[in-house]
């Protein structure tokens, strides 16, 4: 598997370390409630299909990044970095 | 028996080797299985059910019979394929899977009972009783079926893995190949061809036809020195690509030195992964025996095995050869016999308008029906129209027609595609991103159809790569027509091989149908059909076939059976090569290992460092001496130990105390500069995840310690916290931790040690608990923190690490001055627990700030990572689990860590629990043992007296739950 | 008065030599760690009085080397890391990292063997520089010249970076 890092270009996986759905970049406000932060937290959609994950050039540049990336074809759709996926 | 003036072995370069003891001669060139069958030894193995005497059925990697064991001792290699094996000077190959010995195998009586071992056998019997299996019934199968054995010793060979890149990967170098690579390679465009041949040429070298109008073989070696003189192509001999996977990148094994005795620093094999902007798949066809009676004799083979081992090798593996097909390419084994001069008694075609064959009698809509012969073939029965016949023969040269090799195109989940002309699948297209199939495994078979293939496909790639390519003539070639008309078994009774690895029969499958087994991917795990070292390469589509025809479906209809990487086998050990031994994971050894080593301090692992345990002077015998004598120097006078593993992360930035305050429960922009302060870190969920010391060196300018274990974790979890939640926040972090050699220096007598070392001593007042600043030790800038994890007065002084193997040694000397001296890990866990700080053995991932009495850590005043899930309920209040200390109060007096706690008058079980310890160590200091573990309320309950049990140990204790502080709790002494 | 003695980070190892390949340990006189903070590479510039690398890019600068050396991170290798202002922070590296030289022929064949990283002339040309795994390590690897490389891992893995690339080099050097 190979991932193009937006700032090293296309690499190998075994430089990147993978953290979750890429949901974790949303934090929701510390108040807003129980419901929101255990869906931030702990309910994940499981798609066959395209998903977005967090990923983190760890022995490369040390960008997170956020991988779109197909589960059934294992194609990497886009990769970009987390500092800048936020809206 | 060799044929004269045939092959392509060096006759000038004779090779002696051994097999099964007995020594015989081959020629350069030879792989074991031609070298055997020049020798006229057609009884090579056992087979794996039924030890039925087997010989050498193919000529490639897909040679399910002639499995042998070559060397011995550590270097044993066990089913080695005869058929890729190359002769050496002092190759020592032996048979397996029989004994005593080859010619009478004990276990053949396996063979007799052979109507009680078919399909399901197994499942059914050995079902009861459950005891058995493992005891009974498992030990002995596997004595009885079996392959070949390791030796039991550690492996001595070296492994390899390597990375290559290249524009366009051809895998394999027959015509298709060849011409592929040369078209992609004059083009300019960096090109990689792999075969796993030792000879690059595939069939052209195996066959007799013309190229270019001079012999394929001439053709093969022009090509190859043309693309060998090329810098941008690479040939791979002896490299087998094993799978193709995700984003371009290919495995592929490199039989580096098995054909040689072995050099020293030469890897046996290595393990490449190939990454390719494009790829063609050139890999040739696979030829599929026909299933009739007794159809395993050794001396049966396939036709173009026989046809490869007389033109490669020049070896006929008959002296009277007859030939069994259903399509055209069998009597290419006949005339290539014929003009070698040898006897072809009959060429059987079972097709009723099947062509004649000068020089041969062929016996049109005939068909083999069975084979005899004790040890090898002596004869065979042909059925046919007018009856039944027996012909004396020993080689039987059999083509049930071609498989196109379309595995790697069915590695990413793709399914082939039956072509009902072909009788065969052939890939489906698209099915591996960037990868097109070409020449006989895409079900072309002519040479010609072949040449323009390659080309063709080289062609497309280079389209797609964006290199300009010119025209390149195609190479004159034979473009015969392959006509076949399907036969996939004999039809009569006895037993027909279909899988003859893993002795699967015609009757096998059959009964999987009768038993409802008719989903092929049922029938194979019933069978173990296609289960094999093979993976069904000579059997999978027969068995198909013969499994569409009992369920009445259509090939297509019946499914396919899904090919997995990899192609051949590949040893664990080149997969995983560079890891053996230590070379698992890096060492990270820090400056003062070479001293602490010298002093004898046994290392101990701390995740990829080294640490000491402790430090023996003489006298001592066990390690608990040590570590008390190390425990009271420290309470003492002084010691000093090395703390640079601990993680040290360099923060700055305007923002660096705003981002602190986010990612630490307590605040750190309140912090003066030249203080230090104990923060604690919580996960997103509200579980702890590190704690440690960080010190503030300038307004913008912090140094954050972490713990050993958790230091890659928390550079990770900073960098997500920065970049992913906190982008707008302008710090920037770098870890230190290699920078710095740090000492602790702890003891009452710390402060006089570093006035002696320190260029300007510690002016008094300056230096309370928790203060740092930068100091000089003879002229070196270094950094002092007045911190301390043993409860003592005591400091961690860092200086460049270029230092520190001097300046551990020098602290050594002077601490050993004033009673001290170095301590190790034993020592600086028994005062931690003494003093009742936590380690990850107490913050291991599910305690709260709560459940360690740090819950007023976490500022009520500001956000931070955690805060908000850590308040959530059930993860504080009385039905927690809470730091405690624990002392023994009963008879036992022996504490031990994983133990677990129950009231005093409940039963020790699960339900009654009421928590763990964590840590215990003997405290010179008190006299007796301690232990830190999570009681129930625990807080609240210091004074009683609980039970703690260790079912594993078989150890029962009673302890007085106590505060975790248990030596000196005001704290008067880190002060002093 | 006390003494304290420097020791490199490679002391001990080497240099090795095998075949025609050679691996010696280079001691720049500092390393030093260059981010910018926000809105500084500017200043930084200045500074240094050269531009700022790009990703996978190395040049000249303050008398020594910089290499790109991650997100909005540079190494500086020798040079004069005073005087470089506050557009940044600069971190003392010197003692953090062993640094070695792989020269010789087959040298990328040797680094194949242990970074995932495509050396081909025509993708890694000298002066190409890149954060890498090696083995395991977090590593930089810079080609400075037509037949050799500079290798970095953290100081307290030198050995582990010696055994590794003596490994690779008896490979090498045992096929030709
Ligand atoms: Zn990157």
């Amino acid at each position: 598997m190979r991932i193009t890092c937006p700032i090293c270009g296309e690499r190998d996986r075994r430089e990147f370390y993978y953290k979750s759905a890429a949901v974790a970049l949303e934090r929701p406000d510390p108040e807003a409630g129980d419901g929101v932060w255990n869906d931030y937290l702990h309910l994940r959609e499981n798609p066959a299909g395209v998903t977005r994950e967090l990923w983190y050039h760890e022995t490369g540049c040390s960008a997170w990044l956020v991988v779109t990336r197909n589960t059934v074809s294992h194609e990497i759709l886009d990769a970009v970095l987390a500092s800048e996926a936020r809206a | 028996m060799r044929v004269e003036g045939k092959g392509l072995i060096n006759r000038g370069h004779p090779v002696s080797f051994t097999f099964d003891g007995m020594r015989y001669e081959g020629y350069e060139g030879d792989t074991l299985a031609s070298a055997l069958l020049a020798n006229d030894v057609r009884l090579v193995a056992r087979s794996f059910k039924y030890h039925r005497p087997r010989g050498i059925l193919t000529a490639g990697s897909e040679e399910p019979n002639a499995l042998v064991t070559v060397g011995r001792g550590a270097r044993q290699e066990p089913n080695v394929r005869a058929t890729v094996q190359e002769i050496y000077h002092g190759l020592e190959a032996r048979s397996q899977n029989r004994w005593p010995n080859l010619t009478w195998d004990a276990l053949q009586v396996n063979d007799l009972a052979a109507p009680f071992f078919g399909a399901g056998f197994y499942y059914k019997t050995f079902m009861w009783p459950k005891a058995f299996w493992e005891k009974v019934y498992e030990p002995a199968i596997r004595r009885a079926a079996g392959l070949g054995a390791l030796s039991g010793e550690n492996n001595a060979d070296s492994y390899e893995k390597a990375y290559a890149f290249c524009d366009l990967l051809v895998i394999g170098a027959g015509p298709t190949g060849l011409m592929a690579a040369l078209v992609a390679g004059r083009a300019g465009a960096d090109v990689i061809l792999a075969d796993e041949d030792a000879s690059l040429g595939g069939r052209l070298l195996a066959e007799t036809h013309e190229v270019d109008g001079m012999p394929g073989a001439e053709w093969v070696r022009e090509v190859l020195e043309e693309l060998g003189e090329m810098p941008n192509v690479r040939l791979m001999p002896r490299t087998t690509v094993t799978g193709a996977h995700d984003g371009g990148t290919f495995g592929a094994l490199e039989r580096v030195a098995h054909h040689t005795i072995g050099r020293a620093g030469t890897p046996l094999e290595c393990f490449w992964r190939i990454v390719a902007k494009r790829s063609i798949l050139a890999a040739g066809a696979l030829e599929r025996p026909v299933a009739f009676r007794n159809n395993d004799r050794p001396g049966i083979m396939t036709a173009g095995a026989v046809r490869a081992y007389l033109n490669r090798w020049g070896v006929s593996p008959g002296k009277m050869v007859t030939v069994f097909t259903n399509n055209d390419s069998g009597h290419r084994t006949a005339r290539d016999l014929l003009d070698a001069g040898v006897h072809v008694a009959a060429l059987i075609d079972s097709r009723h308008d099947a062509p004649d064959c000068a020089g041969v009698r062929v016996l049109k809509g005939a068909q083999v029906c069975d084979s005899g012969g004790r040890l090898g073939l002596e004869s065979i029965t042909i059925r046919s129209v007018s009856g039944e016949d027996k012909l004396q023969t020993d080689c039987l040269a059999m083509s049930g027609g071609w498989n196109p090799t379309v595995h790697m195109t069915c590695h990413m989940g793709g399914r082939p595609v039956w072509n009902q002309d072909l009788e065969a699948f052939v890939p489906a297209e698209g099915a591996i991103p960037g990868m097109r199939a070409a020449g006989a495994c895409n079900g072309v078979f002519s040479t010609a159809g072949c040449l323009r293939a390659g080309a063709e496909a080289a062609a497309e790639a280079l389209d797609a790569l964006g290199v300009a390519g010119g025209a390149v003539e195609l190479p004159a070639a034979e473009d015969d027509p392959y006509r076949i008309a399907p036969l996939w078994a004999v039809p009569g009774k006895g037993r027909a091989w279909l899988d003859f690895q893993n002795d699967v029969t015609v009757k096998d499958v059959k009964q999987a149908a009768v038993e409802n087994f008719r989903s092929v991917e049922h029938m194979k795990r019933y069978t173990t059909q296609g289960m094999a070292t093979d993976q069904g390469k000579n059997s999978n589509v027969a068995a198909l076939a013969i499994l569409a025809d009992v369920t009445g479906r259509a090939i297509p209809e019946t499914g396919t059976t899904t090919f997995r990487p990899p192609y051949v086998p590949v040893s664990i050990a080149a997969m995983g090569a560079g890891s053996q031994g230590k070379g698992f994971a890096p060492q990270r050894f820090t400056t003062s290992h070479k001293a602490s080593v010298e002093r004898g301090a046994p290392m101990i692992e701390a995740g990829l460092w080294y640490r000491p345990s402790y430090f023996p002077v003489s006298g001592e015998t066990t390690w608990r001496q040590s570590c008390d004598r190390e425990v009271n120097m420290v309470r003492e006078s002084v010691g000093v130990c090395d703390v640079s593993t601990l993680g040290k992360i360099d923060i700055q930035g305007k923002d660096a105390a705003e981002f602190l305050d986010f990612v630490y429960t307590n605040t750190f922009s309140t912090l003066k500069v030249g203080r230090c302060r104990y923060g604690l870190m919580l996960r997103e969920d509200g579980f702890v995840m590190d704690d440690g010391t960080t010190a503030r060196l300038s307004e913008t300018h912090y140094v954050m310690t972490t713990t050993t274990a958790a230091a890659g974790e928390v550079m990770r979890h900073l960098e997500f916290v920065h970049q992913g939640l906190r982008p707008d926040l302008d710090v920037n972090f770098i870890s230190v931790t290699e920078q710095w050699a740090q000492f602790a220096v702890a003891g009452p007598k710390s402060r006089e040690l570093l006035d002696e070392l320190l260029d300007e001593p510690l002016s008094e007042g300056d230096w309370p608990f928790m203060a740092c600043g930068a100091v000089e030790v003879a002229g070196v800038k270094g950094r002092l923190f007045r911190i301390s994890f043993s409860g003592e007065h005591a400091y961690e002084l860092a200086v460049p690490a270029r230092y520190g193997d001097s300046l551990f040694r020098l602290l050594m000397a002077r601490a050993e001055e004033k009673g001290g001296g170095p301590y190790g890990m034993e020592a600086l866990n028994v005062l931690r627990i003494e003093k009742g700080f936590i380690t990850h053995a107490e913050i291991h991932g599910r305690t709260t700030a709560f459940d360690v009495g740090l819950e007023k850590m976490v500022s009520g005043k500001k956000d931070c990572i955690g805060k908000t899930m850590s308040e959530r309920p059930g993860l504080f209040g009385d039905d927690r689990e809470q730091l405690v200390g624990l002392k023994p109060v009963g008879p036992v007096k022996q504490l031990a860590a994983g133990a677990h706690l129950f009231n005093e008058k409940e039963e020790a079980v699960r339900v009654n629990d009421q928590g763990y310890v964590t840590s215990v160590a003997f405290s010179p200091t008190l006299g007796h043992m301690l232990g830190m573990g999570f009681l129930k309320n625990g807080r609240a309950r210091h004074g009683e007296t609980i039970r703690m049990v260790d079912h594993l140990r078989g150890l029962e204790t009673y302890c007085e739950v106590i505060d975790p502080v248990a030596f000196d709790p005001e704290g008067g002494r880190v002060r002093g | 008065m006390v003494e304290l003695v420097a020791k490199s980070a490679g002391d001990g190892l080497l240099p090795v030599t095998i075949g025609k390949l050679s691996l010696t340990e280079e001691v720049p006189t500092a390393l030093t760690s260059l981010m910018p903070f926000k809105g500084g590479a500017a200043a930084l510039e200045a500074a240094l009085g050269a531009g700022l690398p790009g990703p996978g890019e190395s040049g000249a600068a303050a008398g020594g080397r910089v290499l790109w050396f991650g997100q909005n991170q540079y190494m500086l290798v020798g040079g004069a890391a005073e005087g470089l202002g506050d557009a940044a922070a600069v971190t003392d590296q010197s003692d953090a990292w062993v640094v070695v030289r792989l020269e010789g022929e087959g040298c990328e064949d040797v680094l194949a063997r242990l970074v995932p990283l495509d050396l081909r002339p025509q993708v890694f040309a000298e002066g190409r520089t890149a954060r890498t795994e090696l083995m395991h390590m977090m590593s930089s690897v810079t080609r400075v010249g037509p037949q050799a490389f500079m290798i970095m891992v953290f100081r307290s893995m030198a050995a582990t970076l010696v055994h590794d690339l003596k490994t690779a080099m008896q490979g090498v050097t045992a096929r030709r």
